[in-house]
């Protein structure tokens, strides 16, 4: 029961869209990709849908490569939208619910439990042109998991939405992961993934930068950082032993640092200077690792 | 096969509830019902039969008007004679209070003279009938004078045998061209709903504001079966469409009492048509609506907005209008090389084969190689076309051009 991708390259002519991406999701993991636009995400998930071939490397669920047989255990949001504009909402989601295999009646009585959950029953008769972006964003990502498949791939299925909202689905999915779904998403936010998965892979230009289990990553990554909050000028540390970077922040001051022990001579120094209101060892955030392997900001 | 259907049963019943479909079945079934009684309604305000068309005849020599009458009768005009009494100042009174029609008044001085008074000078279909029998009415009493016998005025108005004959083994005759041009016509009007319902199709899958719908549904089911599934849903409910505009064509004409070959209908020369006829117009007419739609499906997949479709359809709209050019050339020059090269050509057989089926006597094997090569043509489109569909789907941002084709044929042969 697991997805697995093994070497997968996929070329369009001469540009190289994916190259040699590796990784195995578990049953009931939830992975996350990130990455700027045009790192290779969607063409990942492409070619996990088994939408393009790739042109190495083998993909395979629950050991056989994926194909339109398999089309009721797969769930799939698109990143650019898009829903019948004149079709009622409820009728949409049974069509394609049934296109997955899923008996109309039953496909019915589903939605409109998922629609009471996002708190839009109302919009069940309305056509779906006559929806805000943000609810058509809740009957997109109804419409991939409505006949319950056990894969569920999303592609950047928070953005445009507002916070009130994104916490909405995110439990949503959080609880579709409870019941044994894998599942597999990208986003733009990395405090989403960081929050959601359990491993992740960050890709640009098609390569894979960092993969593995977020907590490993982090470990690995090596460095760490520390802040303090007092009230003088804390710049006089930034020259500490082991102290890798310094920013001033309105409060004190974030210093990344190589090991705990500058973290300690980072205490002892701090505590000569006056009084120290707050000290802090905090893990490297994604986006500091993003940069770092990178060499720019996440986009 | 499941998810086929499920397709098929989408699109029909999308497009079947779409207003501009319904509003067109309505219309054309009303203008059937319309037409068939367009005596009947004609009557109505007109006033009754019996009422009506009658033109009362001052005869002095009282001789004259049962003639005129068996001449009317000759001339199958519903018209009747009748000998009056009145003066003419009366007559004129009943025309002006509406109680009479018209009057005829007949003065026989060594020729005939007669004068025919009504309302208007609009009544000319009466006025036409009268005065072609009095005309004819002039040539008895001459007939008489002159002293010729019954079998000699008999001869006078025997009627000139006139008949047309082709000369060439394969033309028709007269009787038969009368079927072809009901076929033509036919057909004519039935590729154009081929065109329609393809460009429906075509805005089926074009008019998609936001394009990624697709990408669902591909991911769902293959593009191969997405295609052929929606043509055929559209198609079947064009199908339907004609049946039902020929069942309330037929169910106008009988709730009307007149046949096909009477009133309006008779233009069509519909009265000769034959079932073999309409049983190669349905194979045209699907042979060509799935040829022309999935054309439109491959175009329609490679745009995302409404306005792009336009520009995308001119070459296929391109191709219909030198089909009907070559047809509508081909009906007086049926035998003409151009015409007989194009019957073979896919996108142009479905009308210029047909014209040839209808207006002359070729070998069978020649209508079954055109069909076969429309056959192949559609197998070859929609092998194409599904590699178009899906490179179509999978490609950003709306295109515009048949460049993107290739484009899309690349993303589509990844798979």
């Amino acid at each position: 029961m697991t997805l697995s991708i093994q070497h997968a390259t996929k070329r369009f002519g001469d540009f190289k869209a994916v190259d040699d991406l590796s990784l195995t999701v578990e049953q009931g993991q939830m992975h996350g990709f990130l990455g700027a636009n045009g790192a290779g995400k969607t063409t990942s998930f492409r070619m996990i849908l088994g939408l393009l071939n790739p042109n190495a490397g083998v993909i395979t669920w629950k050991g056989k490569p994926i194909t339109y047989a398999a089309s009721p255990e797969i769930g799939y949001l698109p990143e650019e939208r898009g829903l019948y504009p004149k079709m009622k909402v409820l009728d949409q989601l049974v069509y394609l619910a049934q296109l997955r295999q899923m008996p109309a009646s039953k496909a019915k009585q589903e939605a409109m439990v998922w629609l009471e959950r996002f708190q839009v029953p109302h919009y069940a008769a309305k056509k779906v042109e006559e929806l805000s972006k943000g609810n058509q964003q809740k009957i997109q990502l109804i419409a991939s998991l409505l006949h319950n498949p056990s894969l569920l791939i999303l592609d950047e299925p928070f953005s445009g939405l507002d916070p009130v909202n994104v916490e909405m689905l995110k439990k949503a999915i959080l609880d579709f992961q409870k019941q044994g779904a894998t599942i597999v998403f990208s986003s733009h936010r990395m405090d989403h993934v960081e929050e959601l998965c359990d491993n992740m892979t960050i890709m640009d230009q098609g390569k894979v930068v960092v993969d593995g289990s977020i907590r490993e990553v982090k470990r690995s990554f090596g460095k760490q950082n520390v802040r303090i909050k007092m009230d003088v000028d804390l710049s006089s540390l930034k020259n500490t032993v082991g102290v890798v970077q310094f920013t001033k922040t309105h409060d004190g001051a974030l210093f990344q640092i190589n090991d705990e022990a500058t973290a300690e001579r980072l205490l002892e120094s701090s505590m000569k200077l006056g009084k120290l209101r707050h000290f802090a060892i905090e893990e490297p955030s994604l986006e500091e690792i993003f940069i770092s392997k990178v060499g720019k900001a996440y986009a | 096969m499941h998810s086929f259907w499920i397709i098929f049963k989408q699109s029909f019943l999308t497009k079947a509830k779409t207003k501009s479909f319904i509003i067109t079945t309505v219309i054309v079934v009303a203008a059937f019902f319309l037409l068939a009684n367009l005596s009947n309604i004609i009557e109505i305000f007109q006033g009754s039969d019996e009422e009506g068309n009658v033109l009362h005849v001052i005869d002095e020599s009282g001789e004259l008007a049962p003639i005129l009458q068996a001449q009317l009768d000759q001339q199958n005009s519903d018209v009747q004679a009748m000998p009056t009494d009145m003066t003419e100042a009366e007559l004129k009174e009943g025309i002006g209070e509406g109680t009479i029609d018209a009057y005829l008044v007949l003065e026989q001085e060594g020729t005939l003279n007669a004068r025919y008074v009504s309302e208007s000078a609009n009544e000319l279909g009466s006025a036409n009938d009268v005065e072609q029998a009095v005309q004819s009415l002039q040539t008895v009493v001459t007939a008489e004078s002159l002293g010729l016998s019954e079998s000699e005025v008999g001869q006078l108005f025997t009627p000139v045998a006139f008949e047309r004959e082709a000369i060439s083994e394969s033309s028709k005759s007269q009787e038969e061209l009368s079927q072809a041009r009901a076929r033509l016509h036919f057909d004519l009007a039935h590729l154009y709903r081929g065109y329609l319902l393809s460009k429906y199709d075509c805005d089926g899958s074009g008019k998609r504001e936001i394009f990624r719908v697709m990408e669902i549904l591909i991911s769902s089911v293959s593009p191969v079966k997405h295609m052929f599934a929606k043509i055929a849903g559209i198609g079947t409910l064009g199908i339907l469409q004609m049946l039902i505009f020929g069942l309330s064509g037929y169910l106008a004409m009988k709730t009307a009492g007149t046949a096909l070959t009477e009133g309006a209908f008779s233009v069509f020369g519909f009265s000769d048509v034959k079932i073999s006829t309409f049983l190669f117009a349905v194979l045209f007419f699907l042979l060509g609506y799935f040829l022309y739609a999935v054309l439109a499906a491959l175009l329609g997949s490679l745009v995302s907005r409404t306005e792009d479709v336009q520009q995308l359809m001119l070459p296929m709209m391109m191709l219909i209008v030198v089909a009907s050019l070559i047809a509508f050339s081909g009906i007086s020059v049926p035998e003409a090389t151009f015409v007989t090269v194009a019957s073979y050509i896919p996108f142009f057989a479905p009308l210029v084969m047909f014209l040839r089926v209808g207006m002359l006597d070729i070998p069978l094997w020649e209508p079954l190689l055109s069909i076969g090569i429309m056959l192949v043509t559609i197998g070859l489109l929609g092998w194409f076309g599904a590699r178009v569909y899906r490179g179509g789907v999978l490609m950003y941002g709306s295109s515009q051009s048949l460049k993107d084709i290739k484009k899309a044929i690349r993303l589509g042969n990844q798979k």
